[in-house]
């Protein structure tokens, strides 16, 4: 293999490039980027950065001395790949040959219909749309957030911090219910109520009001909530539709194997936009993790460099956190997959749980609030091979 | 030179912190070697001894950093600076630690925070 090019320049695109140059890869290396920037941390653009207490030059991921050796293409986004004649399109009008492709484009956040163009409405995802919220923050007022999800929950938890009004409505009962279960779900998300952010629950959102600036948002029920800033964290959806066209097998981001192999030979996938097969649940799950996007690129480019002759191992069950409040929160494993979950240490109530999910009394999942030792105990134990 | 613990007190797998200031952890790896580094990740205030201890590296338990033992070296961000390494002395049984004469590579929260600033 004489060029690879990359497809992504965030955590997942350039974890694959370390991991080429690092699996003794000597060839051409080529990064496509749609934003400006060289790769930089997200997990802060919600936490720290949002708050004040960390600049952008800390978010950078390369250290000072590391060099690549790699052509970095940035600002302009990939708007297709033809794989027969082995090149990647820009928008601005370049094309990429290469014999290797890791496509590493990540998710978008999920926007609210109609609220295009009314200002003081935002997503979280980039760094452009942090320093944006950022300054809208700084000039204080009501807040509201749509969706009780982590970047909701942890925007919230941060504007508190800052001293706004902030209210965040959720359409399900519960909010994390889905990644957390229906009890954790609502302990995790009952941090808001001990700091007096009001919670809304089980109620959709009907629009927004306002003539060029957001001033309410409207509820299902008929309710409207006065605002002067509103976030909307309703999700991700994978970037794939340059995809559309190019053959490859899409299915809820692009469909690939237990090592990011994908349905083209000498193409990979990691990170956001990639939906791996999961031998331990049996079934493909697409995981946005930041460690996800860290770890999974080794096999990735194990494969593209084997030309898929590699057996794909068994990656580390998926792991998160989240900071709320001044409270670590951390889980691994599969909610989903388990029949009962206990409190193995702390208490809910205390907001320090300890918690085991299991499935026919094995373990299958851990969450931990403020309890960093015991968790990576159990978080081991969920990634030892049984 | 420190006293840190009585080695039959450290199985393997584990981590013992001291609380000096800055803390520093001695581990003993599953292949029964010992080695001591500054207990802080350089990103951000969590305790190494907490951590994800596997060969010679050991996994920052927040974020997922890694180092190693060995050298201090950042083998996995979000870290991107090393942590300090120690000497580490048994005698008659007992851990003890001498500690690196050099600067500590401290997140910026706790440096701010030594340096009178806001935490």
């Amino acid at each position: 293999m004489r060029t690879v090019a990359v497809v992504g320049a965030s955590l997942a695109g350039l974890s694959a490039a370390r991991s080429l140059r690092k699996q003794g890869y000597d060839g051409r290396l080529v990064v496509v980027g749609d934003e400006p920037h060289r790769p930089y941390d997200r997990p802060p653009l919600s936490k720290e950065f949002l708050a004040g207490t960390l600049g952008e030059a800390e978010l950078a991921l390369e250290t000072d001395d590391e060099d690549l050796a790699a052509e970095w293409l940035l600002g302009t986004r990939a708007v297709g790949l033809d794989h027969r004649g082995r090149t990647v399109r820009l928008a601005d009008g370049r094309e990429v040959r290469a014999d290797g492709f890791v496509l590493a484009t990540g998710a978008a956040a999920r926007t609210l219909p109609g609220s295009e163009g009314l200002a003081g409405v935002h997503t979280l995802r980039t760094l452009d749309d942090a320093r944006a919220l950022r300054d809208e923050l700084a000039r204080g007022g009501r807040l509201v957030v749509i969706g009780g999800g982590f970047i909701g929950a942890e925007v919230a938890s941060t504007a508190y911090a800052l001293g706004l009004e902030v209210t965040v409505v959720e359409a399900a009962p519960t909010p994390l219910a889905g990644p957390l279960g229906e009890t954790m779900g609502a302990v995790v998300s009952g941090l808001h109520a001990d700091h007096g952010v009001r919670l809304v629950c089980g109620v959709g959102v009907k629009g927004l009001s306002g003539e060029s600036r957001v001033d309410a948002v409207l509820l299902e029920d008929g309710c409207s909530l006065p605002a002067d800033i509103v976030v909307v964290g309703v999700g991700a959806r994978p970037n794939v539709e340059w995809l559309e066209g190019s053959g490859i097998a899409l299915d809820n981001g692009v469909k690939c194997g237990a090592d990011g192999r994908t349905s083209l030979a000498a193409v990979v996938a990691v990170g956001d936009c990639a939906n791996w097969y999961d031998p331990r649940a049996g079934h493909h799950r697409r995981v946005e993790h930041w460690t996800g996007a860290l770890e999974r690129p080794d096999a990735a480019i194990a494969t593209l460099l084997a030309q898929g002759a590699v057996e794909p191992g068994v990656p580390r069950p998926p792991y998160f956190w989240s900071d709320q409040y001044g409270v670590k929160i951390q889980f691994a494993g599969h909610a989903a997959a388990a029949d009962s979950v206990t409190v193995e240490a702390g208490s809910a109530d205390g907001r320090d749980v300890l918690a085991v999910y299991r499935r026919a009394g094995d373990p299958v999942a851990v969450l931990g609030m403020n309890q960093p030792k015991l968790f990576t105990r159990w978080r081991k134990q969920l990634g030892a091979p049984r | 030179m420190i006293p840190a613990c009585r080695l039959a007190d450290l199985p393997r797998g584990e981590a013992h912190r001291l609380d000096i200031d800055p803390p520093v952890s001695v581990f003993h790896t599953d292949d029964g070697e010992l080695f001591a580094i500054d207990d802080t990740c350089t990103h951000q205030d969590a305790s190494l001894a907490d951590g994800w201890l596997e060969g010679c590296e050991v996994e920052c338990p927040l974020h997922a950093s890694k180092f190693d033992l060995r050298t201090g070296a950042v083998d996995a961000p979000p870290a991107k600076l090393p942590v300090r390494t120690h000497e580490v002395v048994v005698e008659d049984g007992m851990v003890y630690v001498q500690l690196s004469t050099a600067a500590p590579n401290l997140p910026p929260c706790i440096s701010a925070r030594l340096a009178g600033g806001p935490a």
